[in-house]
């Protein structure tokens, strides 16, 4: 089984940290992280750039909006890796998948750090195993 | 339960909007402050023992409020209002609290706490303090070594300012269009100042290089505030794209490292990637304006892998667009640098050379125009430059760099004769 941990913290706060702390604060990750990406079980790592980076598409009125997706009545349902040129084709990108699939908005965040960790398709056989061996035999 | 540096950090980035708030409420800086500080202490009592409210912020206001009419009512001997225990638990006051204090109702409250700090009755060397000590929330000893004065001197200069802004009457009432534009445009160019006071700041000078985070601090509170502006954007991007290359701007014996010698491994890529997704953000609202130009042009200087790889023609027309924006003879000059590489050094010569009545006590003037005259072969005249320069340079860095090509040209001279 594959999870995504998704990070939530002040963002205000964190942008605040000198870098020394934020040095400090990678560091101590950088531990947990060698320690699962060693066991084959840690897949990309992704950090994101602040959400006032951030550029929303809304889907059903095409419309572009500076900053994050604010609206709290629509969860996170998933989200794409895309390594273009910059904002304009990434909101190429996105317009294709909203005529694809419509309703709902695209929040376009560039990455800051990206961590490509232990392999990915291993990773799904090792989850298949997992899920058949040890949950669902069960 | 709730860790003292935690909380500590969350004052500090709760600050500048509860204390935005408070002076709306209160009308005057010293009891919003007051406010504020009792709040603080409040928060440090209560926050350690039940645990961080949801809105750090929202909770600070109220808490700050309720203490500063207390003491009001305490002194007029008056009922006392509930204290901070009975209320900031109850979900059903922190609530419509919260929903009343969103981003929109906070943004005209900080607007205004940072347009006070840059009034334009106080001048430039008040307004830094000034904003450093309310809005940031410095202590006046850090302010007063970042300035390199006596903490008792900063502390009358606050003091001075704060008495003048009071006398102002910046109005209360939400600002229209036209007054919000105007105090954007001070804001902005007050947090640039900051930044280049911790710019402008030697290697081992750390606490006024501290400046420069914080005004990065700030520029990114106004761009939170106003998300859709490509100026704040710019602002941001431009403080950003320069600090990324502090690591690379002074050798193992302090001195400066010229751009063109930078190693350029050592630019901090984090914050060069921020700058340049902000950017292209900005470029979106097809408005240019003075940071959001500058900001692209330390991007291309930051997207160059080696500094022969610089895109100077599109410097070149960068700074062709801020002359127009914001005419002046050091823009036409930085320009000229840009020229020099595209279209040779007699281009850039014919282009500084009305200067120089302007740019005569400028040691950059000299400087260039004697590196142009040495390109072109004109040794003598050259020498007079640099001979011109050399007697305007601040630093040691500056002199050395000149007086390498002095060296030069004697050794040359000496040679031929």
């Amino acid at each position: 089984m594959m999870y995504a941990v998704l990070c939530y913290n002040s963002e205000e706060m964190v942008c605040g940290w000198t870098k020394e702390q934020d040095d400090a604060v990678m560091a101590a990750l950088t531990k947990v992280h060698d320690k699962w990406e060693g066991a084959g079980k840690l897949k990309p790592s992704i950090r994101l750039l602040p959400t006032s980076a951030a550029t929303t598409l809304h889907k059903s009125k095409d419309m572009v909006i500076d900053g994050p997706y604010a609206e709290t009545k629509e969860a996170l349902l998933g989200f794409y890796i895309v390594d273009v040129s910059g904002l304009d084709e990434a909101l190429q990108f996105a317009r294709e998948l909203a005529a694809a699939n419509p309703g709902g908005a695209y929040e376009l965040r560039p990455i800051q750090l990206y961590i490509p960790g232990a392999p990915v398709a291993e990773a799904y056989e090792t989850g298949r195993e997992y899920a058949g061996d040890k949950v669902f035999s069960k | 339960m709730t860790d003292r540096a935690w909380i500590e950090a969350a004052l500090t980035t709760a600050r500048p909007q509860a204390v935005a708030a408070l002076l709306r409420y209160f009308r005057d800086l010293d009891l919003a402050e007051e406010a504020f500080q009792e709040a603080c202490l409040r928060a440090l009592r209560n926050w350690t023992a039940n645990g961080p409210p949801r809105d750090p912020t929202a909770w600070l206001i109220m808490v700050g409020r309720n203490a500063a009419l207390d003491q009001k009512r305490k002194t007029s001997r008056l009922t006392a209002m509930p204290d901070e225990d009975q209320v900031s638990d109850l979900e059903d006051v922190e609530t419509p609290m919260v929903e009343r204090l969103d981003d929109s109702h906070y943004r005209d409250d900080v607007l205004r706490l940072m347009f006070i700090c840059c009034h334009p009755d106080l001048p430039a060397t008040q307004q830094i303090p000034l904003a450093l000590r309310i809005v940031s929330g410095l202590s006046v000893k850090q302010i007063a070594r970042a300035f390199l004065v006596g903490e008792a001197a900063m502390e009358q200069r606050i003091t001075r300012a704060k008495a003048k802004v009071a006398g102002a009457g910046v109005p209360f009432e939400t600002p229209g269009p036209v007054e919000r534009s105007e105090r954007f445009a001070a804001v902005m160019q007050m947090i640039y100042l900051v930044f280049n006071e911790g710019y402008s700041a030697g290697p081992k000078d750390d606490a006024r290089a501290e400046l420069a985070d914080e005004a990065i601090r700030l520029g990114r509170l106004l761009l939170r505030m106003f998300p859709a502006e490509p100026e704040a954007m710019g602002l941001l991007a431009l403080m950003l794209l320069q600090h990324s290359r502090l690591p690379a701007r002074f050798d193992s014996s302090g001195d400066a490292v010229l751009m063109e010698d930078q190693d350029r491994r050592l630019w901090r890529t984090k914050l060069i990637q921020e700058g340049l997704a902000l950017i292209d953000k900005a470029m979106r609202h097809r408005r240019t304006g003075i940071y959001l130009v500058q900001a692209a042009i330390a991007a291309l200087h930051a997207r160059a892998m080696r500094f022969a790889d610089t895109d100077w023609v599109g410097i070149d027309a960068l700074y062709a667009t801020l002359e127009q924006l914001q005419p002046s003879p050091v823009v036409t000059l930085n320009r000229a640098v840009a020229v020099s590489k595209t279209k040779g050094p007699q281009a850039a010569l014919d282009m500084i050379e009305p200067l120089g009545e302007r740019l005569s006590g400028y040691f950059y003037f000299h400087g260039a125009k004697g590196g142009l005259l040495l390109q072109l072969d004109r040794k003598s005249e050259a020498r007079e430059s640099f001979d011109r320069a050399i007697a305007l340079a601040s630093t040691a860095a500056e002199a050395a760099h000149i007086r390498m090509h002095i060296d030069r040209l004697i050794a040359e001279s000496g040679g031929a004769g």
